[in-house]
């Protein structure tokens, strides 16, 4: 699951992780009232205006309605203007930004629609670091990964520079030791108070990702500002879904509007479900056949609509779910369910299809694969349902069936 | 011979809730010497299993069983009365972690964990604890471990299964049961069949298995087969260009997966450009890994490595 920067910056700023002063608006008013506020308590004439989405890149993303302005706004009070023209400044790109739709490299093309703004306090940045806590799947612990170069992508620093990132691993019985902390902030080259303060922000971090079971925690940039404070510019979590039952706290951060209401829905039903581009939908047993039932469609020259496991233990009402979101999807022109039954009966899922269809209608081709447990009984209620669903031997016989029926590529 | 576990394997169960008294009465039907469950609120009682006997499973069996298996408080009194040297913990998830160190303090050498949807930071503890421990921890998040005609622990469907001369080792479930299916149909059958997990931390690597494989005297050839996310197919590959001495097909699920979107495994995720399909197939390739092209290709690379 993920949350907003400034809800991350909440929990971060509670465990002890310095941050710069901020207010989040969900209207205009909520913004601008935020401004005068914000000044007095930070002494800074500046503030900055930042769409809150669950994706990055918004500073160098664009808003459709509005080409000119980006995700992250300056809006300072200026040499006479004062607080009056800071507030008018933060009123306009408050207006813009509000229900209007940010495209960034992580969005897609499509944007997603900003909702939530927050307003912050200027920063007079001396240094942008970059500083993350996540897991590493080879040593099956978390790091502290951290770097000097803050404010890029770090994926390009690690595949062009490796050298400039730093890891330190986090023993789960000790959690990070103090000289693994100021390993880091040496590191970073960091003196003095400066690195007290990085120290203990880097502690903080650390503690905080185990604390909230987050599977992610990034902080870029992180700035140091020229007073010397060590700051998370800004904050980007997101956390293990199967540890949100020890989080009420986290979950109710959850803001579904930005999440896909059919994945939604999925989940709901117990359905492991990811949206796609393409016009052939899939319904499959096990997140590996499921994948490799995408692969196989894109391998025989059509596109799949979208990743479906019904999981081990689905019922009929859970495959008559699984097929309801599926065929609410306008692009998909053609079904290929493909079950290898081992837990999961195939007269289970037979029934599933048949019940579904009754009730909701076939526009679109089926092509059904069914192998392994009661196999031939899930057959048998296929056929005997008087529903024009073609069966294949095989998935990969079943896919150039459906890619074929649903007309190809297109 | 096999991996892991063989016919002289005792093996116990914690948690026998519905999942658990369902698949273990699969198992005893199937001729695995289930000895004892694991359920504290329950101990003391016994459960009771019979039907009719898998004629897939272990051979010259009665045609049907019937098993009572008593219920103790912890695994170390389980294993105190019988001895177990196998566990299967379907506990739920949240203290499925703590089901593995019991066991792992108890001594049970081989713990297959099927349990789905452990917290991670609970993994990454539990595995703390487990190394240096004398513990082999085949999953969480799998379909369990079967040696054909001798010992099932786990939720596999036995029946598609045949004893043979090929090791399958596996992060996904469904896949094992189509590479299985159709080394069965090819006459080649399975030795032992593994599945190490959908999740990003777990106890066994495709490297452990492969290390099994290499040693084991009647398995002539391996399937492994991965998924995106993580590195472990690329280790597996150093191992086997670098020290394997047996033949290996492969399949590598998640070719068109999107990058950050999780993949119904909690493990299945390309992030940061890392864990892709492309890298993992290049890998394998590269150290002389057959790969199929599709699932239903699998028994046939398998068979063309075996030359």
């Amino acid at each position: 699951m993920k949350i907003h920067e400034y809800q991350a910056k909440q929990l971060l700023s509670a465990r002890g992780v310095a941050i710069p002063s901020g207010r989040v608006a969900l209207t205009v008013d909520e913004a601008v009232a935020a401004v005068g506020p914000l000044i007095e308590e930070s002494g800074t004439p500046i503030v900055v205006v930042k769409a809150q989405i669950h994706a990055g890149g918004r500073g160098k993303g664009r808003f459709k309605e509005h080409p000119e302005l980006g995700g992250v706004k300056l809006v300072s009070a200026g040499a006479g203007g004062g607080l009056a023209s800071a507030e008018e400044g933060v009123r306009q790109a408050a207006s813009q930004m509000l229900g209007s739709t940010l495209v960034t490299v992580q969005t897609g093309p499509a944007g997603k629609q900003v909702n939530r703004l927050y307003v912050e306090q200027g920063i007079d940045i001396a240094r942008e670091l970059y500083l993350a806590v996540l897991l590493d799947w080879a040593v099956s612990r978390n790091i502290v990964m951290a770097s000097t170069e803050g404010g890029m992508n770090i994926e390009e620093v690690a595949a062009n520079s490796p050298e400039k990132i730093l890891r330190q691993e986090i023993d789960p019985a000790i959690g990070l030791a103090d000289f693994q902390a100021h390993a880091i902030a040496w590191a970073l080259g960091l003196e003095g108070t400066t690195h007290d303060n990085a120290f203990r922000l880097v502690k903080a971090l650390a503690a905080a990702a185990v604390e909230l079971d987050a599977d992610l925690i990034e902080v870029n940039p992180l700035v140091v500002t020229k007073a010397g404070h060590v700051l998370a510019l800004d904050a980007k979590m997101s956390f293990d879904n199967n540890a949100l039952f020890r989080h009420e706290d986290v979950l109710a951060m959850r803001d579904e509007s930005e999440e896909d209401p059919a994945e939604l829905e999925a989940a709901a039903h117990g359905l492991s479900y990811v949206k796609m581009d393409g016009t052939i939908g899939c319904m499959v047993n096990g997140a590996g056949l499921a994948m490799s039932t995408m692969d196989i469609i894109k391998k025989v020259g059509g596109e799949p609509a979208n990743f479906l496991d019904v999981g081990g233990g689905a019922t009929t009402d859970r495959v008559m779910a699984a097929f309801k979101i599926i065929t609410k999807d306008p692009n998909v022109r053609g079904i290929f369910v493909n079950i290898f039954g081992g837990i999961m009966r195939c007269d289970t899922i037979a029934t599933g299809v048949v019940a579904a269809v009754k009730e909701v209608g076939l526009k679109v081709p089926l092509v059904v694969r069914l192998e392994g447990t009661n196999v031939e009984q899930g057959r048998m209620i296929l056929a005997d349902s008087g529903l024009n669903v073609i069966a294949a031997a095989d998935m990969k016989e079943g896919a150039a069936k459906i890619v074929e029926l649903a007309g190809g590529e297109e | 011979m096999s991996i892991l576990v063989g016919k002289q394997t005792k093996v116990i169960v914690q948690g026998l809730g519905k999942t658990g008294r369902f698949h273990t009465d699969k198992s005893i039907a199937y001729g695995t010497d289930m000895i004892a469950a694991v359920h504290p609120s329950r101990a003391g009682e016994v459960e009771q299993f019979e039907g009719e006997t898998d004629r897939s499973g272990v051979p010259d069996r009665p045609d049907s069983y019937d098993v009572t298996l008593p219920i103790f408080r912890t695994v170390a009194a389980a294993v105190d009365a019988t001895g177990a040297d196998a566990t299967v913990i379907y506990v739920p998830a949240p203290f499925a972690a703590d089901a593995i160190m019991e066991a792992a303090t108890a001594g049970i050498p081989i713990i297959v964990c099927i349990t789905e949807g452990i917290p991670i930071a609970d993994m990454v503890r539990a595995k703390r604890y487990l190394a240096g421990r004398p513990v082999r921890l085949v999953g969480p998040n799998c379909p369990g471990v079967i040696t054909p005609a001798a010992c099932r622990i786990g939720i596999m469907p036995g029946y598609i299964h045949r004893p043979g001369r090929i090791g399958v080792v596996s992060r996904s479930g469904t896949l094992t049961y189509e590479a299985v299916h159709q080394l069965t149909l090819l006459g080649l059958g399975q030795t032992t069949a593994v599945g190490i997990g959908g999740d990003p931390v777990n106890g066994t690597s495709f490297v452990n298995v492969l290390e099994l494989f290499n040693d084991d005297p009647l398995t002539e050839g391996v399937i492994m087969i991965g998924e995106i996310g993580g590195t472990a197919e690329e280790e597996a590959a150093s191992f086997v260009a670098a020290r394997m001495r047996k033949p290996v097909a492969g399949f590598i699920a998640g070719t068109t997966a999107p990058p950050g979107k999780r993949m119904g495994h909690a493990g299945a995720i390309i992030s940061g450009g890392k864990g892709t399909a492309a890298a993992k197939i290049a890998a394998m390739r590269d150290a002389g890994i057959v790969l199929a092209p599709t699932p239903s290709d699998m028994g046939a690379a398998m068979a063309e490595a075996l030359g």
